[in-house]
Parts: C-alpha cells; structure tokens; sequence
C-alpha cells in the first residue's frame, strides 16, 4: 500500500517537472525540471525494484548528463526564451493528432487488459549481477556494437569540435 | 519484527547518525583550525571553552545572528536552493554507511546502519554526484563573474574525477563480488600470514586506493584542488556572495562530503570496522565502532595535513592529471584485478 502510495506521488512529481520544463522560460529552470524528472523517475525504478537502473540513472543521467547541459546553459548564458504564438497548422493538426494517438493507446490497452499481466511492484529483477550476464553474456555482440558507435560518436564530435588548419596539422607537437 | 518497532528504531537510528555527523563536521572545523595552526606553528582557537572546544558552537551561533545578506542582483530561488541542494544531498549519503556490526540492546536487535541497500556503493555514489548542483547552482544565481568561474570550475572537477574516482571502486566490487557495502566489508575480516590484515589495500587494491584518495581530494573540493574557491583568484568562488547561514550551509556540505568520503575509504580499502578485538563482553561489543571511527579520524587529520603541505594545481595540470594519468591508472587496475579474479577462479589456490 506505502509503495503504491509512492510510486504515484513520484509518478505525479515526474509528471509535473515534465510539464514544468514546456511551461518555464528560462532554459535554466527548464533543465533543472528535467533533473527532477529523471530523478523521480528512478525512484520509480527503485519502487519496482530494478535498484541497478535506478542508481545508475541518477548517476549518468542527472548527474552527469544533466550536469553538462547546465554548464553549457551557464557558460552561454542565455537568457529568457522568446515566445511566439505557435503556428495555426499544428494547433489544427496537433491537438487532434494527439487526443486520437492518446485515445488508440488507451483504447488498446483497455481491449487488451485480460491478456497482459500487471507488474506488480518490486517484483521485477534487476540485481546487478542479473544485468551483468545479460550485457556481457547473453548480448555481449549488441553490447560491444553499441561500445563502437559511441566511440565513433565521440571521435565524431572531437573532428567536429576542433578546428579545420588543426586537423590539417595533424597532433600538435608540443602537447 | 513488528512495523512500530521498525519505525522507532529507524527513527533512533536517523536522528543519532544524523547528530553524530553533524557534531563530527563541527568538530572537524576545530580539527582543521587547530591543525593547521600546529603546521603553521600557531595556536588556533583556544579562549572559548579548553582548548578552544566550545569554539565551533560559537561559530554557529554567530552564523545564525549575523545579517543575511541577499544582493540585487541574483536569481533569488535558485540563489536560496544552492545551499538547501549542497546540504541535503551532503548528509543524506551517510543513510547508507554502516559503522558496525549487528547489536543486540534488550530484545531488539539491529545493524549499525539508518539502512542496508544491495547497492549501498552506488548509492552514495549516485548521492554525491547530485551534490554538484549545489556548487554549480550557486556559482552561476549569484549572477557574479567570481561565483560563475568558481562554479564552472567546480562542476567540470567534480565530474571529470568522479570518473577516475567511481573506476578506481571496481576492483573493490570485484574482489566482493557484491555492491552492499556491508558485504565489502566482511570481504575484508581475517589476516595473512598472522598479522597482516586482510583488508583491501593490503590485498592488491594499493594503487587503487591512492586513485580512490585523490579523486576524493577533487571530489570535495579540498586542497590540492581547491580550485572552485582559490581565493587568491577568485575571492571564494562559488559562495563569493553568500552570508550568514547560507555560507555555513556550504561549509557544513564541504564537511560532511569529507566525512562520507572518508567513511567509504574506511570501508572500502581499510576494513571497516575489522581489527583487534579483546577485553570483556561489553568492551567487544564497542570495538568495532571504535575501530571505524578511528580510522575515519586519520582520514580526517590526512584531510587536513594534505591541505597545509600542498600548494594548489594549475587548472591545466588538474585536468591533464584526472584525465591523463589517474583514469588510465583506474582502467589498468581493473584490468588487472579482473584478471586475477579470473585466474583465481580458473585454478583455485594459485593466487
């Protein structure tokens, strides 16, 4: 009962940093909402009982991704964002786009809720060894891949970042 | 166990650790003057109470009276949470420290711990790495040049050896096999060869504890890389405009990070609270705690001494350091560690 009690109480902190961050004009505020929303939502990994993804969010997602995007926020200082209106297409098409996306989703879940099983809380399984053999084990080839990309990623955004005659120059030879 | 007891030992237990910890940060404010005024050939503080015992209870009193200042110019509600932020995410990561074995007062029972979690080590780390915010938060809501540098320093520090610092613990999960700080400490019970205990620093975790350590000097800001509040550049950083009792809540944050830092070296690489256990029963049952606290003492006094033998980094040389030469250090020894664990498990009684 206490759990489920907390699972709602971060479910509605999540959603309303969420909203927070659309709502607030100071991209600041917008990024802080943004920590509390990954960190509400690890708190409801821990309330399901997945301890590993929960600690593991709130250290590379709010505190070091979110983080980064806070000393760039800072070191560009940017102030207040503009507002405009909004254009008239996505008010037409948006608004009903979404409320039938919403209303399918709902729909099927509705229809199909004798088939699927409820979660209940703290019982999923996420120990830390159990995602250690699943990543170096069962998915070690996707794991390894995915190890690649970001590297590619990374020399990516090094080339990017650097400038032009630098690359040109090849390592620089008194670092 | 019934849900009442639970929840009145629990409480017992919260609002001990908690006024132990924040009796220990005032307390290592008199260490650090007192010490650095023995380096410096000095006295320190000494007319408040004997040996200038009373004077941290008259610091507080003073930071409470004195006026608050809030200037013109910053962003009032983050300016106010900064501190709020340093200091909750400072004293919650001790919730997950055990400082002893379980006890047994009447017919109740309990481990010395606010809470045992399997992935006690990754919380605290998870803890602390949201204590940034504090720092950064007030480095750029004071809207003051001094401020926004010392807190841009300090995020960047923060983060870059968080890394080597989080690798550097590794080869302790492997040798444990497990994240429950609990379990990492009685890993580490028994002795070699008769004498030489068997805790972690002593058993291939050397060089990882000397990254551990000085990761740890980065991570909470103390010298040798005080660089978010080098004074003799930056007036004092991050909390350049702060006052009264904002400014100690950034004092206590700083000290209480120095606590949960040394509890965790404690655990990790020197044994908890493992040593020489003798005398009669009643004795035996405190040793333990004893042993912890003494242990995190000598973190604490290292602390100090540290920060009044070395002169402070270069913001270059702090960087080319964490990055350059502590990180590869870190992966090396993990390296090395799992392949030990591997070659151990492969032919027992080798290694």
């Amino acid at each position: 009962m206490l759990h489920l009690i907390l699972f709602l109480f971060f479910g509605a902190i999540c959603v309303a940093g969420a909203v927070n961050l659309l709502v607030q004009s100071h991209p600041i505020n917008s990024a802080l909402s943004l920590v509390v929303v990954m960190a509400s939502l690890a708190a409801e990994y821990l309330l399901l009982g997945a301890e590993f993804v929960a600690a593991v969010q709130v250290i590379v997602y709010a505190g070091a991704i979110m983080v980064l995007f806070l000393i760039t926020i800072m070191l560009l200082n940017a102030g207040k964002e503009e507002r405009t209106k909004g254009s008239r297409v996505a008010t037409l098409l948006g608004v009903p786009g979404v409320t039938i996306g919403a209303v399918l989703v709902a729909w099927t879940l509705l229809g199909r809720s004798s088939t699927t099983r409820s979660v209940s809380i703290g019982a999923l399984w996420g120990a830390p060894k159990d995602i250690a053999r699943l990543l170096f084990h069962d998915f070690l080839l996707p794991f390894e891949i995915t190890s690649v990309l970001i590297l590619i990623a990374i020399m990516g955004a090094v080339v990017l970042a650097s400038k032009p005659e630098a690359v040109a120059r090849g390592p620089r030879k008194d670092a | 166990m019934s849900i009442t007891t639970f929840v009145i030992i629990s409480i017992i237990k919260s609002v001990a650790v908690v006024g132990i910890l924040l009796t220990a940060v005032a307390y290592s404010v008199w260490l650090e003057r007192k010490v650095s005024a023995r380096i410096q050939n000095r006295w320190g503080p000494t007319r408040v109470g004997p040996f200038g015992l009373l004077q941290p209870l008259a610091d507080g009193v003073k930071f409470i009276f004195k006026e608050d200042l809030t200037q013109p110019h910053v962003y009032k509600p983050l300016y106010i949470a900064a501190p709020i932020i340093a200091v909750v995410f400072a004293i919650t990561s001790i919730s997950v420290i055990p400082f002893g074995t379980w006890v047994n007062v009447g017919h109740w029972g309990t481990y010395l711990q606010i809470t045992d979690l399997n992935i006690g080590l990754l919380v605290v780390l998870g803890i602390t790495s949201m204590g940034v915010y504090g720092v950064a938060l007030a480095g750029w809501s004071s809207n003051s040049k001094y401020s926004l540098l010392g807190g841009l320093r300090a995020s960047a520090q923060m983060i870059s050896y968080e890394v080597s610092l989080g690798l550097s613990l590794v080869g302790v999960v492997i040798m444990a096999g497990s994240l429950s700080l609990r379990d990492i400490v009685d890993a580490q019970g028994g002795v070699f060869w008769h004498f030489i205990p068997r805790w972690n620093i002593f058993h291939g975790q050397t060089l990882a504890f000397f990254i551990y350590m000085i990761s740890a000097y980065a991570e909470t800001n103390r010298t040798p890389f005080d660089l978010p509040e080098a004074e003799s550049e930056l007036v004092a950083g991050y909390h350049t405009e702060y006052s009264a009792m904002k400014f100690a809540m950034f004092f206590m944050a700083e000290y209480a990070n120095m606590v949960t830092v040394a509890c965790l070296a404690t655990l990790l690489f020197l044994g908890g609270w493992h040593g020489p256990i003798f005398g009669p029963p009643i004795l035996q049952a405190v040793m333990p705690v004893f042993w912890f606290c003494l242990k995190v003492f000598f973190f604490m006094f290292l602390y100090v001494w540290v920060r009044w033998t070395l002169p402070r980094f270069r913001y270059d040389q702090l960087m080319a350091f964490g990055w350059k030469f502590l990180l590869p250090l870190a992966i090396a020894n993990i390296v090395v560690t799992a392949l030990a664990v591997a070659l151990r498990a492969q032919y027992p009684g080798t290694f």
